[in-house]
């Protein structure tokens, strides 16, 4: 007979969990393994909340597997170290993000690319290398193995440092990888919520022009004066859009919603590239003629590997890079779920999990 | 008839030309402008026959403009030069493609991508500055302004160089410009015809491991036994295609007919790239996931610009590639379309204008 989650590992746990896929959370007891001679665990002291909670609570990409513990933008204290580990010391600030295993011995892996192994897992809702099911940031402490551990640079704070675990890399990878990083280019930010905001962020620290792209003419006030963007542009306004055809280099799209691509090709220029990161439910229609006028690229992305998460916070902490947040109690969080789905915060919301997570 | 602009239109040609949608194509009078200072006069010795000239003779993109002298895939002998020509001499045999001016001065044009320059103008059913229209390759001679011509070398021979003009840059510019050209690289190629079975030469000339994508099990001896592939996969056969799954660095799309992508993107490895050739009009439907989970990418590619065109030109020359063709006569022109529209050649029809089309001239 299966274990249940409390049985199922020597050490017991707590945290919140979505039992089904109205995605209600609520507190869970849970178990996790024990510290093994690659792991590090840790004590969690804040989680932000990603979309992709959001969309795995509510099952909306048919794969979730209840009861979910989600959180992977985990900031926390190192409390133990196993004997194999030698990049951490108990007491170390680390974090944790998206991912949590890969086979650490294919072409991705070995090019650490851990987020293209074909047996990656999550940081929850994933089956992990020992076969087990992995639970999130939604909780007091999490056990990993030392290859998916980061050190958190001194100088950033853990609260509003916790997003770019997932937010900050997802937007930092693709920027490298595509080449969006020629000073003086213009780039696109398509979507100011979790992702865009950051990516504002970095594209300045790029030395990049930003122009905001955005369905909500009220971001813009925020969007310049505290972000640092240098314009921007209402994707609803016809006119503007027109005006600003073939002007952009590079677009990063971080809308999650189902959108027109149509319009946003049109504002590349010739051999411009549009990252899509967004996960929508339903597809987005892709039309071909511009791509193949203007020899223009979408592609895709997602996170990035560990060593290139370093690197990210690094460079994070070194252009005080953090994300915009609204810290919250363990216990707002179905309020917090409610108010994302409406794209109703500014710009992430962090659990203070060390604060308000305590087991009833 | 001189319409407005013809006016320096004073030198009588001679072509085939389509009066209307129908698409059929007969002998056709015209004449053509005198050859400027920096221009070439070149009398066309073969002409290709490439699937657009099909789409364009019957209006598929509601652009035609009637009479339509098709043809870009030009070879030729120059016959006149202007005073200011430095690229050529009388006699030179060149080519003429795609794309006869462009506006010379945007980003596009000074980075000698010509061929993505807003302003372009197409060698044939293109509106030239002056307001006239151009008439393409079906004929008898052209004059081009020497920048929109490349040389030939003599080592090509003529024929069957004329379909590179097209559909040789076609394949080599995204090849390179999308880094899949070179050994340790996998490339897809989506469909075996014009353009694919040329990708295919210049794939392995570079050094690439070569896989051709095709729904027609029976072209897989040529691919394999003529063009030297390395390996064919049916489309339209799951299992192969779940076998082929995460294998290739880069996939060439040629099929300009609407068709699923996805079981292509799944070919691709992760960091892999599917290059649109055929821009259909009905969108494709993105699965967002499917690019993000392994950083795959979509991008298009049209023809490539002219200082590319002479790179891979003298590319086929040094390394002997040259289109497999059936050469007709301008007499079998309309046989031949019908043909080509059921995909019935092996790969590509030239036409033998030199030989072949005063005859038609009653």
């Amino acid at each position: 007979m299966a274990k249940s989650p409390e049985t199922e590992h020597p050490n017991k746990a707590f945290g919140w969990a979505a039992k089904d896929k109205s995605g209600v959370l609520s507190p869970f007891h849970f178990s996790r393994r024990d510290n093994g001679d690659n792991d590090v665990t840790v004590k969690i002291l804040y989680c932000g909340v990603c979309h992709t909670d959001l969309h795995t609570i509510k099952n909306d990409w048919g794969f979730s597997y209840y009861p979910v513990v989600p959180g992977h933008e985990i900031v926390g204290i190192a409390t133990k170290v196993g004997k194999n580990v030698t990049k951490f010391r108990e007491g170390d600030r680390v974090g944790v993000g998206v991912i949590t295993g890969s086979c650490q011995s294919c072409e991705s892996c070995n090019q650490d690319l851990e987020n293209y192994c074909p047996q990656m897992s999550f940081t929850y809702n994933s089956i992990g290398s020992d076969g087990t099911k992995t639970y999130g940031g939604y909780s007091e402490s999490i056990v990993v193995d030392q290859r998916f551990v980061l050190q958190f640079p001194e100088g950033l704070p853990s609260d509003s440092g916790a997003p770019l675990l997932c937010a900050g890399i997802t937007v930092y990878s693709p920027m490298k990888y595509y080449g969006m990083t020629e000073p003086g280019k213009h780039l696109g930010v398509a979507g100011l919520g979790g992702l865009g905001h950051v990516a504002v962020k970095i594209g300045k620290a790029f030395g990049l022009k930003v122009t905001v792209i955005s369905s909500s003419p009220s971001k813009e006030d925020e969007a310049i004066n505290r972000l640092g963007a240098d314009s921007f542009l209402v994707s609803s306004d016809p006119q503007k859009m027109k005006a600003a055809i073939g002007t952009m280099d590079y677009i990063i799209d971080t809308v999650s919603a189902v959108h027109a691509l149509f319009p946003l090709l049109g504002l590349l220029k010739v051999n411009g590239k549009l990252v899509t990161l967004g996960l929508p439910e339903k597809p987005l229609e892709l039309p071909i003629f511009p791509l193949v006028l203007g020899r223009k690229m979408v592609g895709g992305s997602d996170i990035g590997g560990m060593k290139e998460t370093q690197e990210m916070l690094e460079f994070c902490a070194k252009h005080n890079i953090t994300a915009d947040i609204e810290l919250i109690k363990m216990d707002e969080i179905n309020t917090a779920m409610e108010r994302l789905a409406k794209s109703d915060v500014r710009y992430r919301f962090v659990i203070d999990v060390a604060n308000s997570l305590s087991p009833p | 008839m001189q319409r407005l602009g013809e006016k320096y239109q004073s030198v009588e040609a001679f072509g085939w030309a389509a009066r209307d949608s129908s698409g059929h194509l007969s002998p056709f009078v015209f004449s053509r402008r005198e050859t400027g200072e920096e221009e070439v006069r070149v009398k066309v010795l073969y002409c290709g026959l490439c699937h657009s000239d099909l789409h364009c003779l019957k209006n598929e993109w509601h652009s035609s403009i009637y009479p339509l002298v098709p043809g870009h895939e030009i070879v030729g002998e120059v016959t006149e030069i202007g005073r200011k020509v430095s690229k050529f001499s009388i006699g030179d045999k060149i080519g003429v493609g795609c794309i006869v001016d462009s506006c010379r001065a945007c980003e596009s044009c000074r980075e000698d991508q010509e061929n993505y320059c807003t302003k372009s103008v197409a060698t044939y059913n293109g509106v030239h500055y002056d307001g006239t229209v151009n008439y393409g390759g079906y004929s008898d001679h052209i004059v081009v302004d020497e920048r929109y011509a490349v040389k030939i070398p003599h080592t090509l021979p003529l024929a069957s160089a004329a379909p590179l003009l097209c559909a040789g840059i076609s394949m080599y510019s995204p090849m390179k410009y999308f880094g899949l050209a070179g050994p340790g690289k996998h490339i897809g190629i989506v469909g075996l015809g014009g353009l694919g079975h040329i990708g295919v030469r210049f794939a392995k000339a570079f050094g690439s491991k070569v896989t051709v994508v095709s729904s027609t099990a029976g072209k897989s001896k040529d691919a394999l036994e003529i063009f030297g592939a390395d390996g064919f996969l049916v489309s339209t056969d799951e299992d192969q295609m779940q076998a082929a799954m995460g294998t290739m660095d880069g996939i060439i799309d040629t099929v300009s007919a609407s068709h699923p992508i996805l079981p292509l993107i799944g070919l691709l490895k992760p960091s892999g790239k599917l290059v649109l050739l055929g821009a259909t009009e009905k969108p494709f439907d993105l699965h967002a996931f499917s690019l993000i989970l392994g950083r795959k990418s979509i991008a298009g590619s049209a023809i490539g610009g002219i200082k590319e065109t002479q790179e891979m030109i003298n590319f086929a020359a040094e390394h002997g590639i040259k289109a497999e063709i059936e050469t007709i006569s301008m007499e079998y022109v309309n046989t031949a379309m019908d043909r080509l529209a059921k995909g019935d050649v092996r790969y590509r029809f030239v036409i033998d204008i030199a030989n072949t089309l005063a005859v038609t001239r009653s």
